[in-house]
C-alpha cells in the first residue's frame, strides 16, 4: 500500500519510494527514506496534498508524490 | 573583513539570530521560506570586524528551488565561518545539512536553536556528548531571547572544519547513531497548539476554520483600520489643516505656491496641496490600514497558519497551474505587491513564477490601493466593496485558469514543511510591523508627496487639460469615465494610491468609482512593482506580463461598462 491508502492517524514503516533520484532525494533531505516510521495527519480531499509526520516533522506533499511512497501498515 | 555564515534548514529561526547578531532588523516568520534572499549585517568582536550574512534556509546543499540556489552559492563563494543553525526539536532531520557542511574546508560552529521549546517536547540533548562526537562547538541558543547568543559569539574561535568524516551512503545510519547517543524522548501530551494543528490542517475542520480565520483576518483589518482612521481624521481637520494654512498663508504670499502647497478647494481629499492632501493620504487614509493589515498578518504568520492554509488551498490552486504555496506570495501582495513577488522565489519554475505574478498583481489590490477603495467607496455600502474585491478575485482566477492551459508545462506538486504552531512573540512581531511601516514612510510617502506635486504642477500648467482633450475620448467610450481622468491614470504608474485618490475631486458615481477602482488595479503595475517585475522575471516576461495586464484592465472596464 501507499501513503495515500493510510488513515488519519495510522502508523507506517516505508518500505520503498518508486521515483527518480529527485524525488528521492527531496524526500531524503525531510528525513523520509526506506525503514523509518511515519504518522499519517491528514488527507485533502480531492487527491489533495497528503500530511504525514516523520519524527518532529510535519511534512504536506502532493498526491502523486505520496503515491509513490509505498508503506506498510503498523498495528 | 571575515566573513560568517549563517546556515541551516529552512524555518530553524535563522533570520532571529541575525537579528541579535547584529541588531540589523529582517523580517522573521513562523514559516519555511521567510528569507528568500541574502541579508548582510556587522557586529565587531574584539578589535576584529565580521561581515555576517543571513542565509535563505536549505534542506541539502542540492538546490531545488532558487532561494536554495542562493544559499549554496553563497557556500561555495566560500567563507570564513559557519555558524549552522539546528532546530533541536528536529535534531535528525537538521543534522543532515550539518554532516554536509563538517565535510566542507570552512570552519562550523553549531548553533542548537529553540531550546526553550525542547524542553515542553519532552526532548533532552546532551550538548557536550554531541560536541565530541561532531569536533565542534555546539551552544545551546534561542533566537528570540537572545539566549545563548554571547557564548555562540564568545566560542566562535573554536569552530573546526573537517571535523566529522563518514561516508555519504551510509549518512542516515550515521545520523542514526548520534542521534541515539546523544537524545532521549520522554512522553508528552498533546498540548492545546496540537490540537490546534490538527484541527486546521484536516479537511472536514480545517475548511471551516480557514474561513473563520479569513472571515476574522478582513473583519479586524477593517475594524482597527476604520477605527484609527476615525481617531486621526478628525485631528487632522480640526487642528492641522487651520494651522498649515495659517502659516504658508504668511509665510508664502504668492498665490500660485499656496495653490501647489495647500490646494485649491478647502476639502482636503479634493485639494491636492502638498501640504494637505499630500499628507493626508498616506498618513490619515493608507497608514492606518497598513497598520492593521500588517499587524494581522503579522500574527498569522508568527503563530504558523500560512503553510496551512497553503495545504489546505492546494488543489484549487492547482488549477490555476501553481501550488498551494503560492497562496503566501499572493497574500503578502495585499500589503504590497513588491514582498509578495520576492516570495515568489520559493516557487521551482518560471512557469509557476509568472503565474503566481499574475495572480498577485490581479487579485490581491496592496493595501494602499485597498485603503483608497475603501474610503472612496466605502460610503456607498460595504456591498460595492464586496463586489469590486469579486471581481478582482474572479478576474485573477479566470487568468490564471487561462494562463495554466497556454504555458507549457507541468504544476510541480506541493512539498512543503508545516511548522509547529508557535505563540507569537510580542517584542519579534512588533519591530516585524515597524520594519513594513517603515519601508511604506521612507519609500512610498516621499513619492506620494511627488505624485500630489506634480499633479498640481501639471494643473496648474494646463498640462492636465491638453491630456484629456487629445487622449481622453476612448476613456469616455471605452469605460464611461470622464475624460479629465485620463491624467489620473497616467500618474497610477507612479502610485496606484494618488491616482484613486485623484478620483475624487471628480464626483464620480457609483458604477463609475467601480470601474475605475478595478481598471487601475488591473491596468498597469506602479512603478516599484515594475522595477521588481524586471528583476524577478527579466525584460521579456516583464512586457508580456503588463501588456497582459493592460489588456485584461481594458478588457474588464469595457465588460464592467457594458454590463453594469
Amino acid at each position: 500500500m501507499d501513503v495515500t491508502q493510510l488513515k488519519e492517524g495510522e502508523k507506517a514503516k516505508v518500505i520503498e519510494i518508486i521515483g527518480g533520484c529527485g524525488l528521492i532525494r527531496k524526500l531524503d533531505a525531510l528525513g523520509i527514506r526506506p525503514g523509518v516510521e511515519i504518522t499519517k495527519i491528514s488527507s485533502q480531499v480531492l487527491r489533495g496534498p497528503q500530511t504525514l509526520q516523520i519524527g518532529n516533522t510535519q511534512v504536506a506533499i502532493g498526491f502523486g508524490m505520496a503515491k509513490k511512497i509505498v508503506v506498510e501498515k503498523i498495528k | 573583513m571575515k566573513k560568517i555564515l549563517l546556515v541551516g534548514n529552512p524555518n530553524v529561526g535563522k533570520s532571529a539570530i541575525f537579528s541579535r547578531l547584529t541588531g540589523v532588523n529582517v523580517i522573521c516568520s513562523n514559516y519555511p521560506g521567510t528569507t528568500v534572499e541574502y541579508y548582510k549585517g556587522c557586529i565587531k568582536f574584539g578589535d576584529e570586524k565580521y561581515e555576517v550574512i543571513d542565509v535563505p534556509g536549505t534542506y541539502s546543499l542540492e538546490p531545488t528551488s532558487k532561494a536554495e540556489e542562493v544559499a549554496v552559492e553563497m557556500l561555495n563563494q566560500g567563507a570564513d565561518f559557519i555558524i549552522n543553525i539546528v532546530d533541536a526539536t528536529n535534531l535528525e532531520r537538521n543534522l543532515n545539512l550539518t554532516l554536509q557542511l563538517l565535510k566542507r574546508n570552512i570552519p562550523v560552529i553549531i548553533a542548537l536553536n529553540f531550546w526553550d521549546e525542547t524542553k515542553h517536547r519532552g526532548i533532552s540533548i546532551d550538548i557536550k556528548e554531541l560536541e565530541k562526537i561532531l569536533g565542534v562547538p555546539v551552544v545551546a541558543t534561542c533566537g528570540r531571547t537572545g539566549e545563548g547568543i554571547k557564548e555562540l559569539v564568545n566560542r566562535l574561535k573554536e569552530a573546526k572544519s573537517k571535523a566529522y568524516d563518514f561516508v555519504e551512503e551510509k549518512k542516515w545510519n550515521e545520523i542514526g547513531k548520534i542521534v541515539s547517543s546523544v537524545q532521549k524522548l520522554s512522553h508528552r501530551h498533546h498540548t492545546f497548539l496540537d490540537r490546534l494543528s490538527e484541527i486546521s490542517i484536516r479537511p472536514l475542520t480545517g475548511i471551516p476554520f480557514a474561513l473563520l480565520v479569513l472571515y476574522l483576518t478582513f473583519s479586524t483589518v477593517r475594524f482597527i483600520g476604520e477605527g484609527l482612521i476615525s481617531l486621526i481624521d478628525p485631528i487632522f481637520n480640526n487642528y492641522y489643516v487651520p494651522f498649515i494654512i495659517n502659516i504658508v498663508e504668511k509665510i508664502f504670499p504668492v498665490k500660485f505656491l499656496q495653490d501647489l502647497l495647500l490646494g485649491t478647494t478647502p476639502k482636503v481629499m479634493e485639494s491636492f496641496g502638498i501640504l494637505t492632501t499630500g499628507l493626508y493620504i498616506p498618513f490619515v487614509v493608507v497608514l492606518p490600514y497598513m497598520f492593521s493589515f500588517y499587524l494581522v498578518l503579522s500574527f498569522l504568520e508568527d503563530i504558523g497558519y500560512l503553510p496551512r492554509l497553503a495545504v489546505l488551498l492546494d488543489v484549487a490552486l492547482h488549477r490555476l497551474g501553481v501550488h498551494g504555496y503560492t497562496s503566501i506570495p499572493v497574500l503578502l501582495g495585499f500589503g504590497c505587491k513588491v514582498p509578495g513577488m520576492l516570495a515568489t522565489r520559493i516557487l521551482e519554475t518560471e512557469r509557476e513564477k509568472i503565474i503566481a505574478t499574475a495572480l498577485i498583481l490581479m487579485m490581491a489590490p496592496c493595501m494602499p490601493q485597498t485603503a483608497m477603495i475603501i474610503s472612496l467607496v466605502g460610503h456607498y455600502g460595504t456591498k460595492y466593496l464586496f463586489l469590486i474585491f469579486s471581481i478582482l478575485f474572479l478576474v485573477g482566477i479566470i487568468t490564471g485558469f487561462i494562463l495554466n492551459k497556454i504555458l507549457k508545462g507541468e504544476t510541480p506538486e506541493l512539498f512543503v514543511e508545516i511548522p509547529p504552531y508557535r505563540i507569537p512573540y510580542i517584542p519579534t512581531l512588533i519591530k516585524k510591523l515597524w520594519i513594513r511601516l517603515k519601508a511604506f514612510l521612507m519609500e512610498a510617502v516621499p513619492l506620494i508627496i511627488l505624485g500630489v506635486f506634480i499633479v498640481g504642477v501639471m494643473d496648474v500648467l494646463g498640462i492636465t487639460d491638453i491630456i484629456a482633450k487629445f487622449f481622453g475620448q476612448p476613456i469616455v467610450w471605452f469605460l464611461g469615465l470622464p475624460k479629465e481622468t485620463v491624467s489620473v491614470l497616467i500618474l497610477g504608474f507612479l502610485r496606484k494610491d494618488i491616482s484613486i485618490a485623484l478620483l475624487s475631486p471628480f464626483h464620480l458615481n457609483i458604477k463609475q468609482l467601480i470601474i475605475a477602482s478595478v481598471f487601475m488595479v488591473l491596468y498597469l503595475p506602479c512603478v516599484a512593482t515594475f522595477f521588481t517585475l524586471l528583476k524577478e522575471l527579466g525584460i521579456k516576461n516583464t512586457l508580456k506580463v503588463i501588456f497582459m495586464m493592460l489588456s485584461v484592465g481594458i478588457f474588464v472596464g469595457i465588460v464592467l461598462n457594458l454590463i453594469l
